[in-house]
């Protein structure tokens, strides 16, 4: 089996997700007889960086390069990947589950009538076929998935779903092949503006030791006072779920996840959170996790060390009269 | 302008899903099912481009009967007209041939923009939108937190990670994913409501559109996950849960 990697780079820099799809890529090449693993690497000046992926296990590396490729946009992209498959002729491609590959890949892979699983959290490689694993119902569920008809078959993985740091190195330094990249201006259509960071970070939630978490289950912006209490109570900092945020019930710089702050605390007490991926991805590195939700199947609890089923309502102000007694 | 907004209805929040025992999908007795949430947002979008710079807002649901309520609900809140692919044929499709049947059903309109939300919060698939541009031709753009009209231009604020975003443009016609939260969505009126009984719905059919093709990928089971971690769970009254948990915390864990 034929695997291409697509890795992710802005501006010279990796992103680490791609290691992960790599570690992916060998684990599944290792269940196939007969595989090969290419990673390719796609920008304009990328050179350096196929060099270092040259120096992972693989059979090759692919480099995808134009000056039309300098800044992401889904045409370029889409228009010099399908070059390098085209070339390759992959059996299966896997891709981190970017924002960036959520924009271009379902393009790519229609434009070859093929279909795509995206988002996966694992695979299983049975006998004559591989079962890929992703989550519905926000975590609530898992499905497995297959492919129906011939390949090339696209794959994203979910940051985390694989350990980046367990890639293996190649005992000699694997070819480069450029890609011969055909691309003209008017072909795409979107024009990539500046990057930008929005509001002032008025705190620093990277930095706090402890952080009590609120999430929709806090109901109405009247009720933050009270976990803002406890947050105190306990010498931490408030942060919030994305809702809360949306809702301007807490500015957006104590919002953790995915489009959010990454933090990683010694406790994390979560609130009334469901534990969608995508707020998870933002705290599972956190030492401790306690979650209190009243739904028993909240997807929060599969990431937590301890739980309290029940309402927050009652816990919050349990947990405060509690901490005041011992002051 | 006229506006396509692509709305799927999906089981409500708090709804206690239950597997059914072939594993291939949820019970569907016994459960609410409301908007799909990001699609209410791309749904407001469409309203607010239509007041500002006038045109028209069509509402398109592909799925069972049920789905009928979350059109009915678009054209209350203001949308003109809507279109229902109803057809069994239409239930739990891969996301390519989702897209096929939507693509196969607004192509005759020719639509200046198509609005979607980013991802439904029931199979989350994430590919309907991107899927439609390229299946019709149009330029895209995803997780969109802001839409401006400058005349036959789009100048966009894209989502990205870690609290980053990107001004990208883009020429009309196109497609736009939205994110949850680029707007306050509306409640409709009491006279949105007696409106939207006025207003049109077009049923369509799968053999009508007449599209082929196999799908490729089929969900063969779906299942509760399994917990990647042991979670020790508390019991006890709030008060009691709040002394023990408090006391794992200071003694077990150590981080208090
Ligand atoms: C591209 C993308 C990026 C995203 N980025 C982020 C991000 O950075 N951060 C983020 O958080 N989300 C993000 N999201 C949204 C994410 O998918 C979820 O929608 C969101 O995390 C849900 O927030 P929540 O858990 O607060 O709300 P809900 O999912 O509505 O959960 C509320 C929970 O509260 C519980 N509850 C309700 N009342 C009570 C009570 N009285 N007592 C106890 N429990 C109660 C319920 O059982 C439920 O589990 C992103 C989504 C997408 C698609």
């Amino acid at each position: 089996m034929k695997i291409l990697v697509i890795t992710e780079q802005r501006e010279g820099k990796w992103n680490p997700v791609g290691f992960e799809t790599l570690v992916a890529a060998q684990q599944i090449a290792a269940t196939q007889t007969g595989s090969r693993v290419t990673p390719a690497v796609i920008g304009k000046d990328v050179r350096g960086l196929a060099e270092e992926l040259a120096a992972n296990q693989v059979a090759e590396v692919l480099l995808v390069e134009h000056d039309l490729l300098k800044r992401y946009t889904p045409d370029g992209f889409a228009i010099a990947l399908r070059q390098a498959i085209a070339q390759l002729q992959p059996d299966l491609i896997l891709l981190p589950h970017t924002y960036q590959v959520r924009d271009y890949a379902p393009k790519l892979a229609a434009s070859l009538d093929k279909g795509m699983i995206a988002d996966c959290v694992g695979y299983r490689a049975e006998k004559e076929r591989i079962v890929f694993v992703r989550q519905m119902f926000q975590g609530k569920t898992a499905a497995d998935v297959t492919f129906i008809g011939a390949p090339p078959w696209f794959v994203s993985f979910q940051a985390g779903a694989f350990r980046g740091d367990q890639v293996s190195r190649g005992a000699t330094r694997a070819p480069i092949t450029a890609i011969k990249t055909d691309l003209r201006p008017e072909q795409i259509r979107t024009t990539p503006l500046e990057l930008f960071r929005e509001a002032k970070q008025a705190v620093d939630l990277t930095q706090a030791p402890i952080l009590v978490a609120v999430g929709r289950g806090i109901k109405a912006p009247e009720n933050i006072p009270l976990a803002a209490k406890l947050a105190k109570l306990m010498g931490g900092e408030l942060a919030a779920s994305r809702p809360i945020c949306d809702e301007g019930w807490l500015p957006m710089d104590r919002q953790i996840g995915s489009s959010g702050q990454t933090v990683a605390p010694k406790l994390y007490l979560a609130l009334g959170i469901s534990g969608a991926i995508q707020h998870v991805v933002g705290m599972k590195g956190s030492r401790t996790i306690v979650a209190i939700n009243k739904d028993q199947n909240a997807p929060i609890f599969e990431v937590a060390d301890y739980g309290i089923v029940g309402d927050i309502f009652e816990l919050i102000p349990a947990l405060t009269e509690a901490l005041e007694k011992t002051k | 302008m006229k506006v396509a907004v692509c709305i799927k209805q999906v089981p409500a929040k708090d709804a206690p899903l239950q597997i059914t025992d072939s594993g291939a999908w949820i019970r569907e007795t016994d459960i609410g099912f409301e908007m799909n949430e990001p699609d209410s947002f791309a749904l407001e979008e469409a309203l607010r481009l239509k007041e500002k710079h006038g045109g028209e807002v069509v509402a398109l649901s592909m799925g069972p009967q049920r789905t009928k309520q979350v059109i009915k609900e678009a054209l209350a809140k203001g949308a003109d007209r809507g279109i229902h692919l109803e057809d069994d044929k239409f239930f739990l499709l891969d996301p390519l041939s989702s897209a096929k049947s939507i693509a196969a059903a607004l192509k005759k309109d020719n639509f200046d923009l198509i609005l979607t939300g980013l991802q439904s919060d029931d199979q989350g698939f994430g590919q309907t939108g991107v899927l439609l541009a390229e299946l019709l031709g149009l330029a895209h753009a995803t997780i969109i937190m802001q839409i401006e009209l400058q005349g036959q231009r789009l100048k966009l604020k894209r989502e990205l990670e870690s609290g980053w975003f990107q001004w990208v443009e883009l020429p009309l016609p196109a497609v736009l994913t939205i994110q949850s939260g680029i707007n306050k969505v509306r409640y409709a009126s009491l006279k949105g409501i007696m409106a939207a009984k006025k207003k049109e719905i077009a049923v369509i059919m799968r053999e009508s559109l007449g599209i082929a093709g196999e799908p490729t990928q089929r969900v063969e089971r779906i299942y509760v996950p399994q917990k990647a971690k042991r979670t020790e769970f508390i019991d006890g009254s709030p008060k009691e849960a709040a002394a023990k948990l408090l006391e794992k915390l200071r003694h077990e864990a150590r981080v208090l």
